[in-house]
């Protein structure tokens, strides 16, 4: 592990147990398996996939709202070692905030603005006054680009642009140093998306923050990531730096995932990789590689073996059997 | 003539403000076995410009138009009766959430038996084959077992299949797709997009195609509309809007795509948020966020020009070599395609 990294973890893995019912057998669901990553400071690591693969699990183990079911996770060096429905300490807690998808769920709306913004510095921060407190609700009001006159203002009273501005406000308050990015954008038309993906750029150039952004949205992904995680059926498919992962997709999933993304441009018309069905259902895992049921490469041993994460190079981890066959085709169709 | 047939269509609402001009001064012209596209933000006009076409408006909808016709009949003529032959059989629908547009009390089977009953007739056992033709078509693996299922025992992908299944199953002439793949995943998009143009080309059917994603316009459309706070601003041929938008909000709208932003630090933004009920601004609706805003613009609205083959809704519209072709000329003569419009180009000529 590097001394530097923010956010480290080593195979972090969650699993949910459901209860047997009169007619069902219970059963582990197995939402997160073995994710290991490490996140510097000023850096963005994306984490891409379809619903259902574990995304949102991984938001909900890192900002400690979930413990691991096992794994280690690492938060500015400290191990965090919890037990099911034991609370992190607060030094923990107020270094990893979290943002969500849809900003009109995520703001109480009988608070005002500055009554959100200071919570979390009158539950922290018990030191402030009341004036201290205001003061820097302003401060932060005036960073995402929202007014002084907005303080006092109720969520309804807000487009979702702004919404999602005051949410980010909201998370920065206590001065985090990882930020959970849970769809961000993908609540907000185009013309307003562009200017919250700034506003984060800006933030972060600003405070060195580290961003964890969870999206299905590749071109946004790519505009705004360094590393990325591209997640199937719980797992983590391949990571590797951005540029590299978008120029040369390894695994038959990410070149899919990638081909079948629309391109705002008539005049390109690429050659699909096809995608047949659908996801397989977490009750019943099919065996071997999840990913084979669909994958036009598999084969008999696909069905057998579950690859694990491997270096192709020494920046790129692939977990696929035929990593070299799904390279050499996609390098002749792209 | 055209299939389609609209011109000033305008749809206001009764509010308890007085009235509100969800859509104003909408024409669309779509021939047989066209695709259509008709692309904006929330609030644009798209949905409900289409939901008046097809008669689905609540009574609190005012729909105006100066000319509404479908195949040659007068659709604001008919009766109710005779409107409600038209809509589902020759003209039809399917809608954003497929979870939430499918009843759940009722089997898949019978959802589509509802349909054929209706519009075609037939025996009980012709209507089941029927209907287990249909499934297949839309490529629902095990059409005998999926016919029994209930909505609740598909996914996501499957329920959008069953819709488009029912709104085909009277073979449509008009195929009206409302964001037909927003609530699902690209993969899955992938396959419903191609399904649809897929039908589309079997049965010659046209399709209008809602969407706010211009990725979707670029894989699928020929011809787009672009409305903006329930005006069209402008009318133009997939590949020529997307080299040479004329008016200032489609260029701004493609300039922020992240993946056209090129390696520029940030993405050009448009500022401002699109105008609602109560601050519609006067002159153009589009100039408090328009980068080339005048005085002009912000006193009176702008008219299309009759000569411009795009219809475009600015004083200034941007004039580039390529446009001024007719829509249906261009195509042949566009640009190498690695020529993406310049995110700031220089300030237009005034149109005298």
């Amino acid at each position: 592990m590097s001394r530097d990294a923010v956010l480290s973890a080593v195979n972090l893995t969650r699993h949910y147990q459901i209860k047997g019912g009169p007619f069902s057998k219970p059963a582990t669901v197995k939402a997160l398996n073995e994710a290991s990553f490490e996140l510097y400071p000023g850096q963005t690591l994306a984490v891409v996939g379809e619903s259902g693969c574990g995304k949102s699990t991984l938001a909900r183990v890192l900002t400690m709202i979930e413990p691991p079911t096992s794994g280690q996770l690492t938060i500015s060096g400290h191990h965090v070692s919890l037990k099911e429905g034991q609370r992190p300490p607060a030094a923990l807690r107020r270094e990893v905030q979290i943002i969500f998808q849809n900003p009109y769920g995520s703001l109480n709306p009988r608070k005002t603005v500055a009554t959100m913004l200071e919570e979390p510095l009158k539950l922290n921060r018990k030191e402030m006054s009341a004036a201290e407190r205001r003061e820097a609700a302003l401060e932060m009001i005036a960073k995402v680009g929202l007014r002084p006159e907005h303080a006092d203002r109720y969520p309804h009273m807000f487009s979702g642009g702004q919404r999602q501005r005051i949410a980010i406000a909201r998370a920065l308050m206590l001065n985090p140093k990882i930020l959970v990015l849970d769809e961000p954008v993908s609540a907000l038309d185009l013309s307003i998306q562009a200017q919250v993906l700034n506003l984060l750029a800006d933030l972060q150039d600003e405070f060195g923050l580290a961003y964890v952004f969870i999206s299905h949205d590749l071109s946004v992904v790519r505009r705004i990531a360094d590393d990325v995680i591209v997640m199937y059926f719980g797992q983590p498919v391949e990571t590797g730096p951005a540029e590299e992962v978008f120029t040369t997709p390894r695994h038959p999933y990410t070149q899919a995932l990638f081909s079948a993304t629309p391109v705002a441009d008539p005049n390109r018309r690429r050659e699909r990789v096809h995608l047949k069905g659908e996801p397989p259902s977490p009750l019943a895992p099919p065996p071997g590689c999840p990913f084979a049921p669909r994958c036009h490469l598999a084969t008999e041993e696909c069905t057998q073996v579950d690859p694990p994460l491997e270096y192709v190079n020494d920046r790129v981890e692939v977990a696929c059997i035929h990593v070299d066959q799904a390279a050499a085709k996609y390098a002749v169709a792209g | 003539m055209a299939l389609l047939d609209i011109e000033g269509l305008s749809v206001r609402f009764k509010t308890s403000s007085g009235l509100f001009a969800a859509v104003e001064d909408v024409d669309i012209n779509v021939d047989r076995g066209e695709v259509w596209s008709i692309v904006g933000e929330s609030g644009s006009g798209k949905s409900v410009s289409m939901l008046a076409v097809m008669g689905l408006l609540p009574w609190t909808a005012q729909v105006t138009a100066d000319r509404m016709t479908f195949d040659g009949q007068d659709l604001q003529q008919m009766n109710s009766r005779q409107r409600r032959r038209i809509i589902g059989g020759e003209m039809s629908m399917i809608f954003q959430e497929p979870m939430s547009s499918l009843n759940p009390c009722f089997t898949v089977g019978t959802q589509i038996d509802e349909m054929i009953k209706q519009h075609l007739g037939g025996s009980r056992k012709e209507r089941h084959e029927r209907a287990l033709d249909l499934l297949a078509q839309v490529g629902i693996p095990d059409p005998a077992q999926r016919i029994k299922a209930y909505p609740h025992q598909l996914s996501g992908g499957m329920s959008q299949r069953v819709m488009i299944a029912m709104a085909i199953s009277c073979n449509p002439r008009l195929l009206i797709a409302d964001e037909p793949t927003t609530a699902l995943d690209v993969t899955i998009q992938a396959q419903i997009l191609e399904l649809l143009l897929k039908l589309q080309e079997d049965t010659g059917m046209a399709l209008i195609l809602i969407t706010h994603d211009m990725g979707v316009v670029a894989e699928t459309a020929k011809h787009v509309v672009v409305q903006y706070a329930g005006r069209q601003v402008e009318k133009q041929d997939v590949k020529s809007l997307f080299a040479h938008p004329r008016h200032p909000y489609t260029e701004a709208l493609l300039s922020a795509l992240p993946e056209r932003a090129g390696d520029q630090d940030r993405l050009p933004t448009i500022p401002g948020v699109v105008p609602g009920e109560h601050d519609r601004p006067s002159g153009c609706l589009f100039n408090p966020r328009c980068q080339y805003a005048t005085e002009l613009c912000r006193e009176v609205e702008p008219v299309a020009a009759p000569d411009d083959p795009a219809s475009t809704l600015c004083h200034y519209p941007l004039d580039h070599p390529a446009a001024g072709t007719p829509p249906s000329a261009a195509p042949s003569q566009d640009p190498p395609p690695s020529d993406p419009p310049s995110p700031n180009p220089p300030r237009p000529e005034v149109r005298p």
